[in-house]
Formats: C-alpha cells, sequence, structure tokens
C-alpha cells in the first residue's frame, strides 16, 4: 500500500514537473524565428510606416489631391520642384496637382487593391484546393482539370475582358481578377491537402462523424494557413504591379483619383522635364514591393517546417 | 514513356477545344462590337459590314463558322486591320516576339542561374544578399519603367543603341527590349534556384558525394544542379510561353511590333478573330510547354515513372 503511494506521488511530482516545461507550438516557434530574421522585421515596420503615411499623410498637406496649384502651373520645371516652404514637398506634376499628396492618394488605392485581390484569390484558392485534395477521386481530378484549363487562358485575356465588363470600377475589376488569380493558391493548397489527409486528427473527427464541409473548414484550413500566409504576402505585391500595369495602359482608377501605377506612367512620360514626378511614386512603390517580397521570404522561413 | 507523351497529346485536343469556346462566347458576349465608333457609319453600310462578317447572325452560328475557319488552318479576317487576314498578321509578328523572346529566356536562363547557384553557395555573405538584393529589384522594378529608362540611359544620354524600330532583327535593336523583358525573368529564376540549391546541398546524397571527397566542382555539377533543376524546370515552362509571346510594354516603348501589342489593341478595338488567334496560340503553346515540363521532369528526376 504504502509502496504504491509513494510511487502515486513520485508520479504526480513528475507530472507536475512535465507540465512546467511548456511546449512550444507551431506558431510560437515560427513567431520567435521570425523575429530574428531582421530584413522581415524591418520590412514590416516600413510597411507599417508607409501605410501609416498613405492614410494619414494628406492630413499634413494644405492640399487636396484634385487641387491646382495655378501658380505653379506657369512653370513647372520651376516652380513645381519639391518645395517645402509652399506646401508641395515632393513637387508638382505637369499639371500642377501636389505630388505629395497624390502619391498618398494613391498609396491607399494601390495597397487596397492589392489587399483586397489577393484576399478574394487567397479564399477561393484555399476552399477550392482543400476541397479537391480532401475528397479526391473524381472530383479531385475534374476539378483540377478545370484548373487545367483556367491556366492555359492568357491571363491579361481575362483581365481586359473583365474590364470591358466592368467598366472603370476599380475595386470591381481587382475583385474580378483575384477571382481569377487564385489558380496557384489552389493548387499548393491542394498539395498540402494531401499531406494532412491522412493525419490522425482527420481520421478521429471522420470517425466522431464530422461533416466533410466541417472538417475541410475546422481542420485542414487550419493547418494550411501558414502556407497561405506565405503565399499572400508575395501575391500582395504581384497584385500591386499588376495594377499598376493596367493603369500604364490607360485603363485603371478614373481621374482625379490616381495609383502609383497611374503616377509612375504620368511621371515617365514627363521624367524629361520633372523627374520628381516620377522618382516619389517609383520609390514608394518599389520600397512597398521590396518590403512585401523579404516580409514573404521571412514568413517562408519562419513557417516552412521543413526548414528546421 | 511513348504512350505518356502521346495520352498528354491526346488530353491538350478537348482543353484546347473548351479555351476556344469559352473565349469566344466570352469575347463577344464583351459590350460594343468591332465597328461601333465615335463616328458611326450610316446603317445601311454597317449592315452590309455585319452581313459580310456574319456579325448579324446569333452569337452560335458565328460560333461554327469560325470553328469550320479554324478546321482549316484559317483564323478569320482582322475587323481592325481590313486588309489583312490573322494569318498575316500573327505570321509578321509572332516571329519578332519569338526572336525577342527566345534572346531574353536564354539571357535570364543563364544570369539567372547563375546568380541563384551562386547566391546559394555563398549563403547569407555580402555575395548572397547583393545577388538576391539585385534579383528582387529585378522584380520590383516594373518593366514600364525600365523600359523607358532604358531609352534614356542608352539612346538619348550616350547614343550607343537606337531608341526603337526593329530593322530585321539587328542586334542592336534586339539589346533594349531583351533587357526589358528578361529583367523580371532573371530575377524570379535567381529565387527559384537560390531556394531549391541550397535545399539540396543540405541533402543527405551530397553529404556522401562530400565524404568520398569530390572535388566541389564535380559535387555541384553532377550531383547537385540536376535535382535542384527540378522547380526551375516547373516554372520556365509558363515562363517561355509568356516570354515568347511578347509584351505590350515592349512593343509599345521599342516599336518592335510584336505579338503584345496586338492582343491589347485586338481586346480594346473588339477585334474578335484578332484576340481568337492570339489566345489559341498563348493557350496552345502553354499546353505543349507544360506537356514538355511534364516529360522532361520524367528525363531528369529518375523517380518518376509513368
Amino acid at each position: 500500500m504504502i509502496t504504491t503511494k509513494d510511487k502515486i506521488q513520485a508520479v504526480e511530482q513528475f507530472a507536475e514537473k512535465v507540465v512546467e516545461v511548456e511546449g512550444r507550438s507551431l506558431w510560437q516557434d515560427a513567431r520567435r524565428r521570425f523575429f530574428s530574421n531582421h530584413a522581415a522585421v524591418t520590412s514590416l515596420v516600413v510597411l507599417a510606416i508607409i501605410t501609416a503615411i498613405a492614410l494619414l499623410g494628406p492630413l499634413f498637406s494644405q492640399w487636396n489631391y484634385d487641387d491646382i496649384d495655378w501658380e505653379a502651373l506657369s512653370d513647372i520645371s520651376v516652380l513645381g520642384r519639391p518645395n517645402i516652404e509652399n506646401g508641395h514637398y515632393f513637387g508638382t506634376d505637369t499639371l500642377g496637382r501636389d505630388i505629395f499628396v497624390r502619391t498618398m492618394q494613391g498609396g491607399q488605392i494601390s495597397l487596397l487593391v492589392g489587399i483586397m485581390g489577393s484576399a478574394v484569390a487567397i479564399i477561393i484558392g484555399t476552399l477550392y484546393g482543400a476541397t479537391s485534395g480532401y475528397i479526391g477521386g473524381r472530383v479531385d481530378s475534374v476539378m483540377m482539370r478545370f484548373l487545367e484549363i483556367l491556366n492555359s487562358f492568357p491571363f491579361m485575356f481575362f483581365v481586359i475582358i473583365l474590364m470591358t465588363l466592368f467598366g472603370r470600377h476599380i475595386f470591381l475589376i481587382f475583385v474580378a481578377i483575384g477571382a481569377i488569380s487564385w489558380l496557384d493558391m489552389a493548387r499548393i493548397v491542394r498539395g498540402q491537402t494531401l499531406s494532412l489527409k491522412n493525419k490522425e486528427y482527420i481520421e478521429a473527427a471522420y470517425a466522431c462523424g464530422v461533416s466533410t464541409p466541417k472538417i475541410i473548414l475546422r481542420h485542414i484550413v487550419p493547418n494550411v494557413l501558414g502556407i497561405v500566409v506565405v503565399y499572400a504576402t508575395l501575391l500582395v505585391p504581384n497584385m500591386i504591379l499588376l495594377e499598376s500595369f493596367i493603369s500604364f495602359l490607360g485603363l485603371g482608377v478614373q481621374e482625379p483619383m490616381t495609383s502609383w501605377g497611374a503616377l509612375i506612367s504620368e511621371g515617365a512620360q514627363n521624367m524629361e522635364i520633372a523627374i520628381w514626378q516620377l522618382a516619389w511614386p517609383l520609390g514608394f512603390l518599389v520600397v512597398t514591393l521590396f518590403c512585401f517580397n523579404f516580409l514573404g521570404d521571412g514568413l517562408r522561413d519562419a513557417l516552412d517546417p521543413k526548414d528546421r | 514513356m511513348l504512350t505518356f507523351i502521346s495520352k498528354r497529346i491526346l488530353e491538350a485536343i478537348p482543353t484546347l477545344l473548351i479555351l476556344i469556346t469559352v473565349s469566344f462566347f466570352l469575347m463577344h458576349s464583351a459590350p460594343g462590337s468591332p465597328f461601333s465608333s465615335e463616328r458611326s457609319l450610316p446603317p445601311e453600310v454597317l449592315a452590309n459590314i455585319n452581313a459580310k462578317y456574319h456579325l448579324d447572325e446569333p452569337v452560335i452560328n458565328q460560333y461554327f463558322y469560325y470553328l469550320g475557319g479554324l478546321l482549316q488552318g484559317d483564323l478569320g479576317p482582322s475587323f481592325r486591320y481590313k486588309d489583312f487576314t490573322i494569318n498575316e498578321l500573327i505570321g509578321q509578328s509572332f516571329p519578332v516576339s519569338a526572336e525577342i523572346g527566345i534572346w531574353s529566356f536564354l539571357v535570364a536562363l543563364l544570369i539567372g542561374v547563375g546568380c541563384g547557384v551562386v547566391a546559394a553557395l555563398r549563403q547569407n555573405s555580402w555575395l548572397d544578399y547583393s545577388v538576391m538584393g539585385f534579383a528582387n529589384l529585378g522584380i520590383v522594378l516594373p518593366n514600364f519603367v525600365l523600359a523607358p529608362l532604358c531609352i534614356l540611359f542608352f539612346s538619348i544620354y550616350n547614343h550607343w543603341l537606337p531608341p526603337g524600330g526593329w530593322n530585321g532583327g539587328a542586334w542592336p535593336y534586339l539589346v533594349m527590349p531583351v533587357i526589358a523583358m528578361s529583367t523580371s525573368y532573371i530575377a524570379q529564376i535567381a529565387r527559384i534556384t537560390r531556394g531549391s540549391m541550397i535545399e539540396t546541398m543540405h541533402s543527405n546524397f551530397i553529404r556522401t558525394a562530400r565524404a568520398k571527397g569530390l572535388p566541389k566542382y564535380r559535387i555541384i555539377f553532377q550531383h547537385a544542379l540536376r535535382p535542384a533543376m527540378l522547380p526551375v524546370i516547373s516554372y520556365l515552362g509558363p515562363a517561355f510561353v509568356g516570354i515568347v509571346t511578347g509584351s505590350v510594354i515592349v512593343d509599345v516603348y521599342f516599336g518592335t511590333g510584336g505579338i503584345g501589342q496586338h492582343f491589347i489593341n485586338g481586346a480594346l478595338n473588339r477585334d474578335y478573330s484578332m484576340v481568337m488567334g492570339v489566345t489559341i496560340l498563348v493557350g496552345t503553346l502553354t499546353i505543349l510547354f507544360n506537356a514538355i515540363v511534364d516529360i522532361l521532369y520524367a528525363v531528369i528526376d529518375p523517380k518518376i515513372r509513368y
């Protein structure tokens, strides 16, 4: 009797000790690795600053994004130069509009478009890939064939068709573009799902009678989230670049609203007389895209379980 | 292997048919028509033109007319360039884009793989950081900025190269389009190569090779490069199609007359047969090169069997 009591006590003590040594979850581990990556953390900070400037910057200027400074208009290459005194911190464009405020306003549009497009792509891609991978069999091969067909369409074809259908509603266009750029996402998630499918906890959920949609949403999707996050940070800069390409073709946002892409394409036309018109928006665009790329790399290093 | 290849080709036919059908109906469902312009034509003339191109008939009939022509290799007349057929226009512009594309592809492949391998072998050194920094710059610098900067530098400030034109593809006319075209691909290829090369260099068979005392260049070229190229190859298939079918930016800035401008203009002007022609060309190439990638995979990776 006494010995067993001793043993029980010993076991209890041991159990307490074990509890004290807390296990680290995947996300805690990832966070620790992410914060030790200086490039990624710096990028995150810079992105936060750029977002804050884009949102709050216009409040600190006396100009509106569609105001025309008639005085500067008379000689852009001299009076339109960047100048603190007259409030044109970044100079003016050839129409006498303030580049600082326009860059900020363009930044809002560019960032919003990038994030919205990616969000739509990621929601569709994740659900499609997880469904296809989890159900498998004939459904999987039909869904994958459909993907392959979509993939053989020239991407610009879709973009242009969508623009003719939606006109100049930039947000609608990007929701629609998001709705066609989920193909890679779906393929990646499907691959992950295939390897998750035979894990014990999925089997346990299935044995408990959890329905298929619920298994996909509650058990598969949270476990592929790591790779989804990584891909999302790489998708946002692509969306921003795509928006600037569309603006370059003259099909993007409607004047007097603007975006970084539209500002750059205007700036490129006037770069010989007013280089600041190109330099500021281009600088913001390049820094933002750089940051998103480093952030994506950092997140991948942090979340990829292969890279321990 | 032969059955695999033939199966892959047979699978492509229904895919292509769906591609043609969907893009045909999508294109025709877009509002506007090729002949609706600001200066409206007299109704009788418009009716005559519509009758000539079968535009007055139901879309489904037009679809079958189009398919019938397609079976004979006829992509139809252009609605925009009235004296040309699509076959002629694509025949003129595709070789231009293809020549720029093949050079850009070779440049991107050589520099990209080279940069990626060097960065991977000297991981986390200043060489790695500077090479990858350059590669990232290639991704973030849009080519519609790169193209005017090239012209500014090579033609306006320095007079080294002609600012545009094609001139039958003489090399001075090729340099700037190739730079503008290949930069972003160099960057992507370098990134992918670096990632997979690092992974390969950490794997067991490389350790074995090193333990055997093989010289470093043999480890890299004979053992590491082949498996490390697999992810690169799966990127190269679609990239090759994208690079060969040209870019509207290059065509606009350098006036090379490639196929990129035709596609964009065709879509904006509702030049149905032009858009269809380019779509079919790109779609066919995409399917073809995806198949080639699959076959190359089987050749390179002995673990894959069909």
